[in-house]
């Protein structure tokens, strides 16, 4: 087996709090985000969407579109002549441009680039598409029944058993042992449904691009973006360009938080670029947003858990489905590898089911299924505390799995820190301060994989001394700032001697894309290895200068050192002496690693929050909040709490407010900010963030992701704090005043 | 051999065994070695799976060294946000 990376050791950079360096940039306005780019000649693309939820293309008709002064290029789904041999990426082609049929309200059916937004919008209005409307299905209990309007016959995958309906494309089943004769050893069963609505991840910045192609197949695209490695071999793919010729660069990025993990547009902006010969630029409305790119699944759930008068889970079991949009795919297995998983159980058994609906294609947010998979579990298990009369932390320290524990999705735990997280919850004084009247508090434990991938850094050390870093991620979450200090602590120069920039495709090896909370676990690994593979190189010049063995230099503080005194007496060669003559001692110095990084350490986080309901409006206001999370090591302690409190912030949104709603005719109702209420700052709290460290033994430096887990308690902790504090427990989210209110009435 | 814990979906196209013995030393054996003893399973790795090996997850390294006592379990390919 691989050896542990993690050796302990006093740190002098990271753990530090310096000011982030992209936040003048931002705060200024001069930062440049996807919209930001423009290019002489430059045109708009515009793109047409669907009305419908699922209608047959019958013919559309562009001819007066393409006549109008101004317009350069028309394209629909005709004008993709390459059709991708493999069936994700080609979902992902008539995503992005519909081919015989519109799969849910805002699918993309043809795209016009003009020389004013004007021209486009107006170019739009001139193409005449003929539609025969079809029968739809957009909640995900409809779409599973027997003769539900079926989105796309065939693509059933084999671990779904024969009599379900074909819109069901996928089934994973985890657990172990025998739930049934766990809950005959129960002293309470309880036994569940609940729905989660889908919601939006809400990121500021909307999607947004500027692309060119000659014809001979040589192109540039600038995108926003949390993968442009992933942008550029999709669009490759789906346009049947040749990966090396599509150079991508990505920009600054305004939040995505998964829902910039997939493409969405940016082969129709390279197809409009090819057909008019000009730059394209493409940047969505926030109605296109809402419309036209995935938000996460909704779901429906039911839950069984028994438990004894002690406290003690005796079986437990899950049936996640989760709606997948309007392709197969999905994340009901996650939900049921999640919900469980902080948990040492003897029996459980949960089931996901994959369904596919008339809605824009799901898409990953922040710790995707981990959430809908929390939020019935801990939810019922806050219902056996209140009636078993338990208290809610020491029933799940009880329960909670350790080192040792097989986990509810089969392996067995290494190291973990859930218990440090419940312990630091129940010393915390939160829990022990007062509440008042429909006040109600809650606690919820959550779960995160966390995992690594491809990944490629270089670190150049410059004439001067001075440090160039390129990673290959788009810096989503602070990477940039954390990976400047891994190399700074590793190098044992300054901070401000090192930069780090985001390169282009054409400029590094394969990254996967910034998810998965992976960048600082796997980017950072990456960066102390070109950081040492950059010191053996100077150790080798410095031995070289003074006429010894390279085995003979030790580095430390950012300089060489003899190794000892039999080495030789010799004053220590800083970085900047060394780089200074570099030339003379065989060339410029630089340091790379390139890595499949594997073993990522998983997370726990318990959160505990207050609220208050209001009996007359059913209104929910949240009082009071602390998340408690095991961050391995914190590379930069404000970034991590910062993740922590976003993580926090979005499900309070998706617990309270946040929803899709659609009409009876399939259509969202509701694609603004105006009426999606994500939270602002006056519904917020100050969200303390409480840091652990129980060190990542697969990180040189004990590092797990932390960007993901966050968001998996607060459901689940806000909707039992909302439980207690109105006395009837809520079974659906987002718990919207009006359906508190129902809750409250029907008591 | 080594012993792999397969989900429950996946046991289903393994004739029903929650276990199965595969001779391998690293992570690409193991996944050649599961195609060629249970063909019912191919669709499902060409898909893509995660494997966790002694309690790590991992992905792709077909290097990766598996001893004959280490616990093997194979999981839905992982996707994050």
């Amino acid at each position: 087996m691989p050896k542990d990376e993690y050796t302990s050791r006093d740190f002098k950079v990271v753990g530090t709090r310096p000011i982030r360096p992209d936040g003048i940039e931002k705060v200024t306005g001069k930062a440049r985000y996807g919209a930001d780019i423009s290019a002489p000649g430059m045109l708009w693309g515009a793109i047409l969407r669907s009305p419908h939820a699922h209608a047959r293309i019958k013919g559309i008709d562009t001819s007066k579109a393409r006549a109008m002064k101004g317009v350069k290029a028309v394209i629909t789904r005709a004008d993709f002549t390459h059709q991708p041999e493999d069936s994700g990426m080609a979902d992902i082609l008539d995503n992005c441009m519909a081919g015989d049929k519109a799969r849910y309200d805002g699918h993309a059916v043809a795209a016009v680039a003009a020389t004013s937004k004007s021209i486009a919008r107006a170019a739009l209005a001139a193409i005449e598409v003929d539609y025969e409307v079809l029968p739809h299905v957009t909640d995900v209990d409809e779409a599973m029944k027997t003769g539900a309007p079926v989105v796309e016959p065939g693509r059933q995958q084999e671990s779904v058993p024969e009599g379900y309906c074909e819109n069901v494309t996928g089934r994973s089943q985890y657990g172990h042992g025998d739930p049934e004769s766990g809950f005959e050893q129960a002293d309470l069963i309880v036994e569940r449904s609940f729905k989660t609505a889908a919601t939006h991840q809400g990121y500021i910045e909307p999607h947004a691009c500027l692309a060119t192609l000659d014809s001979d197949g040589q192109g540039d695209l600038w995108v926003c973006t949390q993968g442009h490695y992933m942008v550029r071999n999709v669009c490759a793919g789906v346009l049947g360009l040749d990966a090396g010729q599509l150079r991508v660069t990505a920009s600054e990025i305004g939040g995505g938080f998964g829902g910039k993990t997939h493409v969405w547009m940016e082969p129709t902006a390279l197809m409009l670029a090819r057909k008019s010969g000009k730059p394209v630029k493409l940047v969505l409305s926030r109605d296109e947003v809402f419309r036209a790119t995935g938000p996460t699944a909704s779901s429906s759930v039911d839950v069984k858990i028994g438990m004894t008068s002690e406290g003690k889970i005796t079986g437990a079991t899950a049936t996640y489905r989760l709606q997948a949009g309007a392709y197969p795919g999905g994340i009901a297995f996650l939900s049921a590898m999640c919900g469980f998983a902080p948990y040492d159980l003897e029996n459980v058994r949960t089931e996901g089911f994959e369904v596919m609906t008339n809605r824009p294609k799901a898409a990953a947010y922040r710790a995707p299924g981990a959430p809908m998979g929390a939020y019935p579990v801990e939810s019922v298990i806050d219902e056996l505390c209140q009636k078993l009369d338990l208290d809610p932390l020491e029933t799940r320290l009880k329960n909670a799995a350790r080192e040792g524990t097989r986990s509810s999705y089969g392996p067995t735990y290494p190291a973990i820190g859930l218990e440090a997280t419940l312990e630091a919850a129940k010393s915390h004084p939160h829990w022990s301060a007062p509440l008042g009247e429909n006040q109600g508090r809650g606690v919820a434990c959550g779960f995160w994989f966390n995992f690594g991938g491809d990944t490629c850094v270089s670190l150049m050390v410059n004439p001067d001394g001075t440090v160039s870093l390129s990673e290959g991620n788009p810096d989503i979450g602070g990477s940039r700032a954390s990976m400047t200090m891994m190399a700074a602590e590793e190098l044992g120069v300054p901070l401000d001697q090192v930069r780090t920039i985001i390169a282009d495709t054409a400029s590094l090896g394969q990254n996967e894309v910034t998810d998965g909370s992976r960048v600082t676990f796997a980017v950072g690994l990456a960066t102390i290895k070109a950081a040492r593979h950059a010191i053996e190189i100077m150790k080798e010049r410095a031995a070289m200068t003074w006429g010894i063995d390279p085995e003979a230099v030790d580095w430390r503080d950012g300089a060489a050192h003899p190794a000892g005194p039999n080495a030789g007496k010799f004053p220590p060669m800083t970085i900047k002496e060394i780089a200074a003559i570099a030339s003379n001692t065989g060339g410029p110095i630089a340091g790379h690693h390139e890595v499949n990084a594997e073993g990522a350490g998983v997370s726990f986080a318990t959160h505990m929050v207050d609220t208050e309901v209001d009996p007359e409006t059913g209104a929910v206001k949240v009082l009071r909040y602390t998340v408690f999370q095991d961050a391995g090591k914190a590379v930069h302690p404000d970034y991590v709490e910062g993740q922590f409190q976003g993580g926090a912030a979005q499900g309070i949104g998706w617990a309270i407010n946040e929803e899709y709603i659609y009409g009876d005719d399939g259509r969202l109702q509701n694609a603004g900010f105006l009426d999606y209420r994500i939270p602002v700052a006056s519904d917020l709290p100050m969200i303390e963030p409480v840091i652990l460290e129980i060190p990542n033994p697969g990180h040189p430096y004990g590092v797990r992701g932390v960007g993901e887990t966050s968001i998996v308690p607060p459901l689940a902790a806000i909707a039992n704090s909302v439980s207690r504090a109105a006395g009837v427990r809520l079974t659906s989210l987002p718990m919207s005043p009006p359906r508190v209110l129902a809750a409250l009435k029907a008591q | 051999m080594v012993a792999v814990r397969l989900w429950g979906s996946l046991a289903e196209l393994a004739d029903g065994q929650q276990t199965v013995e595969i001779k391998a030393a690293n992570l690409r054996q193991l996944l050649d070695g599961l195609a060629r003893d249970y063909p019912a399973l191919k669709p499902q790795l060409e898909r893509g799976v995660s494997v966790s090996i002694d309690g790590k997850i991992y992905n792709d390294t077909w290097a990766t060294p598996i001893e004959e006592d280490s616990e093997v379990v194979l999981l839905n390919r992982l996707v994050g946000g």
